[in-house]
């Protein structure tokens, strides 16, 4: 602790470098942060899912309808619970520059199927009773300005026209990982709409033994298997991944040219932090005609080298962590959830631990082991 | 006993293929108390002695004993904290460090001792009140004059109450009053606070200052004023 003074007047010789490297080893941790942050949002939305849920879609693709009247032969199915649908809707709001996912639910049964939307009872209530009402995710109302009671019209791409929805309720997704920013509106006014009942886009099946799921839905897709709509039934898990694979190129990008800017920011972080501590060499002979035993300049140096890196490892991971709490980031929609995880954190503090190894180590053994009367000359 | 004991010292260096010999037999006995002078042309080893006697570098044969402690014979890791303990060293060049206050500059070799942060502040300002830098002790350097900065070099040389005083060309860089000034501290920490004190010198006011005076030529010891040997 008595060594302090004399570390914190070495980082202060030249504070414009200093503070540059600080920020330099605080960007690419604030970079490795958020990098890696897509990819584990992306990777938590693959793995999201009720182990008790299966989803049923057409077998031939998901952009295919399936008839609704297999809600009721799903629902006979052994081990079979509970089943709803849903169909996606692709309508836009406005300009249609800021998207969000927006589809038709059967509302009872499927806010029976999801309790992860929590919404107050009475909202609740309103949303079963009027037919051209809407639920939202409590993003959408900081988006919009939107407000309860408010109507809104959405232009539907899929299904064209202007499709006006009373909002009547506010969900607060209790898992981060499920979207806020959801527009569900009520399936009997879009078959209403549509002028074609009788379809759905995918059911959802609650099965009473997760350890069965496998057979269930062997079971379901082979009482289909025969049909003129076949269908394809795995777990919902399996089913959100199949969506987090359509990201496969983007955490390539991530894991690669991502990690090369960090490190390549970091090397150049590494070499300021070599230089200046090279500059330095008479003093370290100073120091040695004193009586500083080589132990004592090496960890001089180290502590330097780990000032500077666990300074900025401090600043652009904390950056990171508070920033994309405080925007309650989620990329528009795409990347819900999108928290800097505790395994983040830890893994950026290794790098940054690396970092003060790779531009401590050779300077400071170099201090150390420079024999007094050699470093001497730089002082003569 | 004398208190710098050096018996048929050799020292060679060896530059690319070229065998320098700095020392061939050199044998001298400094006693405890003295304030001794070694002069001599450049090249005569004047500063090489020094450094073989603060045990920064290490002969080539033969022994340096310092307060009976063979110098010669201890490693790197050993030879540290006997400096710290035995040493205070003064450069031509001042060296102070830049970064560091007089105050925090003179507290440097304190850090290497047990003592608390009272006992350190108690003891750099009794070494900063000898030279007469009281009112200088939140300076930095840059903010110094050439003989400030020398005199909060020897300071630094004399906190830590070391054994020996080594001085290398330590008024060199310094206008005549200012060497006047710090020739007059070296003078009085000798006489009063009975320091023993090794300065090597090309300048004759230094000399005369000293009470023994040794002139090194190629080497060796060729004249030799006053008591010491």
């Amino acid at each position: 602790m008595k060594y302090f003074p004399l570390v914190l007047a070495n980082l202060g010789r030249h504070k414009r470098r200093t503070i540059l490297t600080i920020a330099g080893v605080a960007l690419a941790l604030f970079l490795f942060a958020s990098l890696r942050t897509v990819v584990t949002t992306i990777g938590a939305a693959a793995q999201f899912g009720s182990a008790r849920r299966l989803v049923a879609t057409n077998a031939t693709g998901i952009v295919f309808p399936l008839p609704l009247s297999y809600a009721n032969r799903l629902s006979t199915v052994p081990g079979v619970e509970a089943v709803t649908w849903a169909n996606w809707f692709g309508g836009r709001y406005g300009d249609g520059k800021r998207f969000f996912a927006n589809f038709a639910v059967d509302p009872v049964s499927y806010l029976d199927m999801y309790p992860e939307l929590v919404m107050p009872a009475d909202q609740r209530e309103a949303f079963l009773r009027e037919k051209s009402s809407a639920i939202i995710g409590k993003r959408l109302l900081e988006v919009f300005g939107w407000q309860l009671g408010q109507d809104v019209t959405l232009q539907g791409t899929i299904f064209p026209g202007d499709w006006t929805f009373t909002i009547r309720g506010i969900y607060t997704p209790s898992d981060a990982v499920l979207n806020d920013d959801m527009l569900l509106f009520r399936h009997d006014y879009f078959d209403e709409r549509i002028g074609r009942a009788g379809i759905a886009g995918w059911y959802v099946i609650r099965i009473d033994d997760p350890n069965r799921a496998a057979s269930i839905a062997k079971s379901i897709d082979d009482q289909f298997k025969n049909s003129s709509t076949p269908t394809k039934t795995g777990t919902e898990q399996a089913f959100n991944a199949t969506f987090a694979t359509m990201w496969g190129n983007v955490r390539l990008l991530m894991g690669t040219i991502g990690t090369a800017v960090v490190f390549a920011i970091l090397l150049v972080a590494a070499n300021a932090m070599m230089m200046s501590a090279r500059e330095r060499t008479g003093e370290v002979a100073i120091l040695k005609t004193i009586g500083f035993r080589d132990g004592t300049l090496f960890a001089l140096v180290m502590l330097e080298a780990g000032l500077i890196s666990l300074t900025g490892a401090a600043i652009g991971l904390g950056a990171a962590k508070l920033l994309y709490r405080a925007t309650n980031f989620n990329a528009a929609g795409f990347l819900p959830g999108f928290d800097v995880t505790p395994s983040t954190i830890v893994i950026g503090a290794g790098i940054a631990l690396l970092l003060m190894l790779a531009s401590g180590l050779v300077p400071a053994l170099r201090a150390a082991r420079l024999p007094v009367i050699q470093a001497l000359r730089h002082v003569e | 006993m004398a208190l710098v004991e050096i018996r048929d010292v050799h020292k060679t260096f060896q530059r690319d293929s070229q065998r320098i010999d700095v020392f061939t037999g050199l044998s001298i006995e400094v006693p405890e108390g003295t304030f001794l002078a070694l002069m001599g042309p450049s090249g005569s080893g004047k500063s090489t002695l020094l450094n073989l006697i603060a045990g920064l570098d290490k002969p080539t044969s033969g022994t340096v004993r310092v307060a009976g402690a063979e110098v010669s014979a201890m490693t790197a890791g050993q030879l540290a904290p006997w400096r710290a303990r035995h040493v205070g060293f003064v450069f031509q060049q001042f060296n102070l460090l830049p970064v560091l206050t007089a105050y925090q500059n003179v507290e440097l070799p304190l850090l290497l001792a047990p003592l608390s942060k009272r006992e350190r502040d108690e003891r750099v300002r009794i070494a900063l009140g000898v030279v007469g830098l009281e009112d200088r002790m939140d300076h930095y350097p840059r903010q110094l004059s050439g003989g400030q900065e020398q005199r909060t070099a020897i300071a630094r040389a004399i906190v830590a109450d070391p054994t020996l005083i080594m001085l290398d060309e330590p008024t060199g860089q310094l206008d005549a009053k200012s060497s006047q000034e710090v020739l007059g501290l070296l003078q009085r920490l000798n006489q009063e606070f009975h320091k023993t004190i090794i300065v090597v010198t090309h300048d004759a006011h230094a000399a005369q200052r000293a009470k023994t005076v040794l002139h090194l030529d190629k080497g060796e010891l060729i004249e030799q004023q006053g008591v010491a040997r």
